[in-house]
């Protein structure tokens, strides 16, 4: 033991402001979808329904977060050279224990969630905060981290599938809203707008979070590079 | 003494150490999950079964009710005689998606569950059937009016097709609900009639055609090959009855 580690600092209150940024930054400034641009795939996969969306979001909020706190709990133990396929272990790990937890005792959920809980382990999210945060840092700041990753990933998954359930579907959570006037079904109907197929295939899903990049960096000039 | 955590040595206890610890965790979980987990799926699959004559249950009443409406039930071989000695507890635990699954066992000796429901007065038969969709497994139960001509009502779920294109055939209420308008396993001599899953085919007032899912085409390719391969054996059964 070096004399260092006992002549620590005064400790961090567990909301400093330092904390606080780990949660809010995610959400906008370095959103991991829109600004880092990972996630993709499961933005792609699961935005066809805003209660997927939601779900997805509440399962990867398990994961991230509790996966964080193993990774920076080991993070002293983990030799460099196999670090990868030890995150990998946890996350694959932390997936298979949801997916059992849940068919034992929210059959139903398990049921609505099907494919997606094993979905959790493509996103790269969590692969990537635990390489990039959790291996560096200790085990609260590391939760926070992955608490506010996965608002941030939250928040564009559900914008997106708001936009695709809307407007290739006419419904939102399953509630009719652009209705078939004919039928005098929904909320609105209107038969000058019939829904479109396009949106629920996968391109129009990156064609949205394209457009929302657009707006997050023509409303935020920091974000643009300079190349 | 600090551990050289870059020696080969050290990666290697690691790693090991690792999995072990990880591999005892899943088990455990597992094991300890396990005999939920089944009863959870036993209770599911009362449920879908009278969910084919639409009969809706909860979890909470779902043997009660299975109870009140699922009279008989009887195991047919592939030729469609009716094996002997099997009863409604066999017909319960035949794993149909299991055999399907095992190419050890030939199509021709798979077993296919009966079920035999009353509701209302009515006599129905309950035919589970299992496919294969675009990702994974498909299956579905088929509910037959006693004259074992005209469908009843039917009803498809699915393990990972895709939400929204394939997926349908379980979510999207009137792709079902197409078997319930006047559609016929048979024609009019008693003879087997392959029900086609195609594009506008529902609307046409065809008796054995209904409508494809839009951007789900192999999962309808799947649900009318299940229809196919399991209607037939039924029929056979019918007839010989």
């Amino acid at each position: 033991m070096s004399e260092t580690v006992k002549t620590k600092a005064p400790k961090e209150p567990l909301f400093s402001k330092k904390n606080r940024k780990l949660v809010i930054d995610p959400l906008e400034d370095n959103n991991p979808v829109t600004v880092q641009v990972l996630g993709i795939c499961s933005a792609l996969a699961i935005t066809v329904q805003v209660e997927q969306a939601l779900v997805m979001t509440g399962s990867v909020l398990f994961v991230l977060a509790l996966g964080n706190v193993v990774i920076s709990l080991m993070r002293n133990l983990i030799p460099s050279r196999i670090r990868i396929i030890v995150q990998l272990v946890v996350v694959a790990s932390l997936v298979i224990i949801v997916n059992e937890v849940l068919k034992a005792f929210l059959p139903d959920m398990a049921e609505k969630l099907s494919v997606f809980v094993g979905l959790i382990i493509t996103n790269c999210i969590i692969m990537g905060r635990f390489e990039a945060f959790a291996m560096a840092q200790k085990p609260w700041p590391s939760f926070l981290d992955g608490i506010g990753n996965t608002l941030g990933y939250g928040i564009v998954l559900v914008l997106v599938s708001i936009v695709r359930e809307l407007f290739g579907s006419g419904t939102l959570m399953g509630f009719p809203i652009l209705g078939d006037k004919v039928e005098g079904t929904g909320l609105f109907a209107t038969d000058w707008y019939a829904n479109n197929n396009l949106m629920i295939l996968p391109p129009m899903a990156l064609i949205t979070v394209g457009i929302i990049i657009w707006v997050q960096r023509s409303r935020n000039k920091a974000l643009i590079e300079d190349h | 003494m600090a551990i050289n955590k870059e020696s080969n040595g050290y990666t290697i206890g690691f790693a090991i150490v690792l999995v072990v610890v990880v591999g005892t965790i899943l088990a455990a979980v597992s094991m300890g999950l396990k005999p939920i987990q089944q009863k959870n799926a036993a209770k599911k699959k009362r449920m879908d079964i009278l969910g084919a004559i639409k009969i809706e249950s909860t979890r909470q009443n779902v043997d009660e009710v299975f109870k009140k409406h699922i009279v008989d039930g009887y195991i047919i071989d592939s030729k469609g005689k009716k094996i002997e000695g099997l009863k409604l507890e066999d017909a319960e635990k035949l794993d149909i998606q299991k055999q399907f699954r095992n190419s050890g066992i030939a199509p021709a000796d798979r077993q296919y569950p009966l079920f035999i429901a009353e509701k209302e007065g009515q006599k129905l038969f309950i035919i589970p059937m299992v496919g294969k969709g675009l990702w994974g497994p498909i299956w579905g139960y088929i509910a037959v009016k006693e004259n074992m001509i005209d469908i009843q009502a039917a009803k498809f779920d699915h393990k990972t097709e895709t939400p929204g294109l394939g997926a349908e055939i379980k979510v999207y209420k009137a792709f079902q609900q197409q078997f319930e308008d006047n559609k016929k396993i048979c024609d009019d001599n008693g003879e087997f009639v392959k029900i086609t899953v195609t594009k506008g085919a529902g609307a046409s007032g065809n008796a054995h055609a209904v409508d494809g899912i839009t951007g789900g085409t192999i999962t309808s390719k799947g649900v009318e090959e299940m229809m196919e391969r399991t209607l037939k054996v039924y029929v056979s059964h019918f007839q010989a009855k």
